[in-house]
């Protein structure tokens, strides 16, 4: 099929963006959106054009590297990763917005490219359980309830791909956050750290400039791992009880 | 363990090996033997505890003054970090993501091994050992593996506590399930994404470090070169990916947990970026490259459809255990709907060739049956061009179906929904096919490479101060790995066993400062800067995609599932006329002061072409078929893998020999004390 591309290109993060167009034939319904992209700049490279720059790695749904936002929706029009979304479900002579995840807290490297460390910083304020190498109980004698567990399993699912902010119009990251606190306060081994950890991850959450949660949900909609909304709930209810513990 | 008892451990119970045959003579020189592996003597069970003993311990205020450089944060590389800056060194840790929780182990589906004997189903460690071994067709270590299966328990105890959500029974305790060709149930998993939570773990547990301010983590950077002054590893040097910055980073010590080299075939279930850069950098240091023919290939993936097609997506191999895998007995059937064609006009091969294992053989046999049905001109799907061993272009259809049918009128729709969850819908979102309506096809694709850096049982590479771990090492597998086996190692270097070979090496540190331009750094800056220099300069026609795509199609075709004598060499001629043809004719646009993702290809290209030429003659004198190793000239009479311990019960270690000289052979025999070899059989 025939499509044409509008394509958000920005040489770095100082740089000035904008919108380029490109027409593009021979794109199969099989190839992945990113191996659209692929084509795409193979044939740029023989105009002399640089190629556009985009992030992926496993391309299997599972790294959380990929992210674009298509035709204005946060890794395209299915619940999916961007890696994962087939060409199958655009037509024809279709034209198809490309742009870079919008939130201030994510600055644009370059093209479709941004930076996400804002999220390992969270991660780093609390995002873990201390347990140093060599000092681990028999992985037997602390039994977790297998709801529990599954529960955190489901949560724990979450890939770090930050659609969830790029969905949010407040660029708010109370999904990712939610779905950590969730699966790590599900957990027995969590425990101990359970309210430092909520006060010191929402804290650092508001210092890299992320957004106030006012339970819109597009998160949730948006994301590829279908974490629930109810984790935002689960995330509010720890940092109400840390702070009348006086965490 | 049919007969095989518990040996002292002490006695060899083979001879050296004697190599008569030579079909790789003019390409390679034979270089002295490598004797000492540094594995303790001594009974095996006890050789770990009296390593760790022996081993010099570094005291807590000294560890403080020690730099540790880590490249690499999977599973091998997060954990080493999280560790060793728990003990109070200094580390610095380098990946090319842009988060070290997206380095390539978040992939793993299946599950981890580890010896616990929860089921009480005649699990030991032991036994765990003696299959690994069995597995690997005694091309590995055995101290080596011994150590892997006698950690693998704490791996678990650690994970556990640091919130990995395992599967669970409705007690509270782990769940286990069997896997691959395995008769116990010692495999741990969290639901198909087993790695993914395992290297959160490790992830997390580095990033408290990072708060801690004992490990400083450098995302989105390159490394392109080792630093070697004096005889040891000092240093790397590193490109910054958005600025295109040139870095020295220097240290007492160096640890490469860089991943495997599967993209050497192009298609592969890797990830995108993973490349051999690290360890072929260090290669032409002077670090051997350890049997780098080895590569698994898995039988169960999502066949290719087209030109177009980046990467091959991994079907869990758990699948295996409810689907029937079968084509059409009629070549003249393979274009009709499967649901049209009669259970009799079926061919149930894997069934029919293996009654005793049935779907359940091990990767390489299912692999290559599926390969010769599709050969045969049975296979089903799309037909996809390829360059056949004549040099003829041709289309062939490369799928076999895996059939869900029986089981789902067996256990019902629900039960198989539960059971394999998103894994379905991957291939349905992949393929556009339901496969709860049609049977899925699938066909073996290139997973996991068991050769790698040579290092001896410390970890250490042939260059001192330069440790490898993971996947990028050579050493616990042999010449095929089971499944839920890479995990572990991973997880064993980077916990337990660099944290305690590391130290007796750094006991003797800190090492004199080197300064920035001491002639070493001065000299690994210098290459780098005149490479990239040279990749920009070329301004050729060829895109650097399409020399990777070509060199996998060779290396598919002569180095792929099944490799012959004339196969291989005709691959090393083709492929050193790429390399030329590469420097003449890559085309690279941009700056090398931006982010440019073709330069960063380049780089990787260009030693993949070198990796695939050495991976070729290792392969072309290894005349003998071993795993994932399959020569022509040695089969049985009914199409078996045939080994020759007498002449092959080694490991293959290769030296670098210089730009226009041939690479050197070292071998290290592998002499067993504690398991007598014998040959497969799964018939
Ligand atoms: C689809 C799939 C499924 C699998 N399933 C299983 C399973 O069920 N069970 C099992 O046991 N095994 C499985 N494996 C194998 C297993 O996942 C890998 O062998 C293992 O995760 C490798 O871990 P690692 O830490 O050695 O390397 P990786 O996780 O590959 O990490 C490599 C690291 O090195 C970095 N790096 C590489 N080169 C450079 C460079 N030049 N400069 C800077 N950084 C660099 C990367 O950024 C990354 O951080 C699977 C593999 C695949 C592909
Ligand atoms: S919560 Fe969902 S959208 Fe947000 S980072 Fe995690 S996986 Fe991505
Ligand atoms: S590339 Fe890994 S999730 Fe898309």
């Amino acid at each position: 099929m025939k499509l044409t591309l509008k394509i958000w290109r920005q040489a770095n993060a100082s740089a000035e963006g904008a919108v380029h167009t490109y027409e593009l034939d021979g794109v199969s319904q099989d190839m992945s959106f990113l191996e659209m992209l692929d084509l795409l700049n193979e044939q740029l490279l023989t105009t002399g054009e640089e190629p556009v720059a985009f992030d992926s790695d496993c391309r299997e749904g599972i790294c959380g590297t990929c992210s674009l936002m298509i035709n204005g929706q946060a890794h395209g029009p299915e619940v999916t990763t961007t890696c994962q979304l087939h060409m199958r479900s655009f037509s024809d002579g279709d034209t198809i917005t490309i742009e870079p995840w919008r939130a201030d807290s994510f600055p644009v490297v370059k093209d479709l490219i941004v930076d996400r460390s804002a999220f390992d910083r969270i991660i780093q304020s609390g995002g873990f359980i201390s347990a140093n190498t060599g000092s681990a109980p028999e992985a037997n004698s602390v039994p977790a309830p297998r709801d529990k567990a599954q529960r955190a399993f489901n949560v724990a699912t979450c890939i770090g791909c930050g659609a969830c902010v790029a969905a949010c119009p407040n660029g708010s990251a109370s999904l990712f956050l939610g779905a950590k606190i969730t699966h790590l306060g599900e957990l027995p081994q969590g425990q101990p750290e359970r309210y430092g950890r909520v006060t010191s991850m929402v804290a650092q959450h508001d210092h890299e400039g992320f957004g106030g949660c006012t339970n819109i949900g597009e998160c949730a909609a948006a994301c590829p791992k279908e974490i629930p909304l109810d984790v935002i709930s689960q995330l509010n209810k720890d940092l109400r009880t840390a702070m009348f513990k006086g965490f | 363990m049919a007969g095989s008892t518990l040996h002292d451990g002490l006695t060899p119970l083979n001879a050296a090996p004697e190599q008569t045959s030579d079909d790789a003579a003019g390409y390679y020189t034979l270089g002295e033997k490598l004797v000492d592996a540094k594995a303790p003597t001594g009974p095996i069970k006890d050789r770990w505890t009296t390593r760790k003993f022996e081993n010099r311990l570094v005291n807590p205020a000294n560890r403080r003054k020690l730099d540790i450089i880590i490249v690499g944060t999977g599973l091998a590389g997060g954990a080493a970090a999280a560790t060793l800056g728990e003990a109070g060194y200094n580390v610095k840790s380098f990946c090319y993501q842009d988060s070290p929780r997206r380095a390539h182990s978040i992939a793993a589906q299946g599950g981890i091994n580890a010896a616990k004997n929860y089921k009480e189903d005649g699990d030991s460690t032991f036994r765990l050992f003696y299959d690994t071994v069995k597995g690997g067709d005694y091309r590995a270590r055995e101290s080596n593996v011994y150590r892997l299966a006698e950690v693998s328990a704490n791996i678990i105890d650690q994970c556990v506590a640091q919130g990995v959500p395992f599967a669970r029974e409705y007690g509270g305790l782990l769940d286990n399930r069997s896997f691959g060709g395995v008769q116990v149930s010692r495999t741990f998993y969290a639901r198909g994404q087993t790695g993914q939570q395992l290297l959160l773990g490790a992830y997390q547990a580095m990033e408290r470090q990072v708060a801690a301010g004992t490990v400083e983590q450098f995302t989105r950077h390159e490394m392109l070169e080792v630093v070697v002054a004096d005889g040891r590893a000092r240093g790397i040097i590193a490109r910054d990916m958005v600025t295109g910055a040139i870095e020295t980073h220097l240290a007492d010590v160096v640890v490469l947990a860089t991943g495997g080299y599967g993209n050497v075939f192009y298609l592969s279930t890797n990830a995108m970026g993973s490349n051999v850069t690290a360890a072929w950098r260090a290669h032409r240091k002077g670090a051997y490259m350890a049997n780098p023919c080895y590569t698994q290939i898995h039988p169960t993936c999502i066949p290719v459809t087209g030109s177009h097609q980046s990467k091959l997506t991994l079907m869990s191999e758990s699948l295996r255990n409810d689907g029937r895998i079968w084509v059409p007995k009629n070549a003249a059937d393979c274009e009709k709907d499967p649901r049209d064609i009669p259970e009799e006009d079926r061919d149930y091969f894997l069934e029919r060739i293996y009654p005793a294992f049935g779907n359940l053989v091990p990767r390489d046999i299912a692999s290559r049956a599926a390969k010769y049905m599709c050969d045969e001109g049975r296979g089903v799907g799309p037909k996809v061009k390829e360059i056949g061993p004549d040099g003829e272009e041709r289309l062939v259809s490369r799928g076999v179906y895996l059939d869900l049918g029986a089981a789902i009128e067996r256990l019902g729709r629900d039960k198989i929904e539960e059971k394999y969850d998103n894994l379905l819908d991957m291939y349905a979102r992949i393929t556009g096919e339901d496969p709860y309506e049609t049977p899925m096809r699938i066909y073996p694709a290139v997973h996991y490479v068991m050769g790698g850096l040579w290092v001896d049982y410390e970890l250490q590479t042939s260059i001192p101060g330069l440790f490898c771990t993971g996947e990028a090492n050579f050493s616990d597998h042999g010449a095929n790995r089971l499944g839920a086996s890479a995990l572990m190692q991973g997880l064993a270097d980077g916990y337990f066993v660099l944290p305690n070979t590391i130290r007796d090496y750094l006991a003797d540190g800190p090492f004199e400062k080197i300064a920035e331009d001491h002639p070493a750094v001065l000299e690994a800056r210098a290459e780098v800067e005149a490479r990239i220099q040279q990749f920009m300069s070329v301004n050729g026609t060829r895109s650097v995609e399409s020399f990777h795509r070509e060199l996998g199609h060779i290396m598919w075709e002569y180095c792929g599932m099944e490799r012959s004598k004339e196969g291989l060499i005709k691959a090393i001629g083709l492929i050193r006329d790429l390399k030329k043809e590469f420097w003449s004719n890559v085309k690279v646009l941009g700056s090398a002061e931006s982010l440019n993702q073709d330069l960063e290809k380049a780089g990787r290209v260009a030693d993949f072409i070198e990796l695939g030429e050495l991976m070729c003659i290792d392969a072309l004198n290894r005349r003998e078929s071993c795993g994932g190793h399959f020569r022509a000239e040695s089969q049985t009479e009914d199409g078996e893998a045939l080994r020759h311990d007498d002449e092959f019960a080694y490991v293959a270690a290769w030296e670098w020999g210089g730009e226009d000289g041939s690479p050197v052979l070292h071998k290290e025999d592998l002499i067993y004390t504690a398991i007598e070899m014998k040959q497969r059989s799964y018939k």
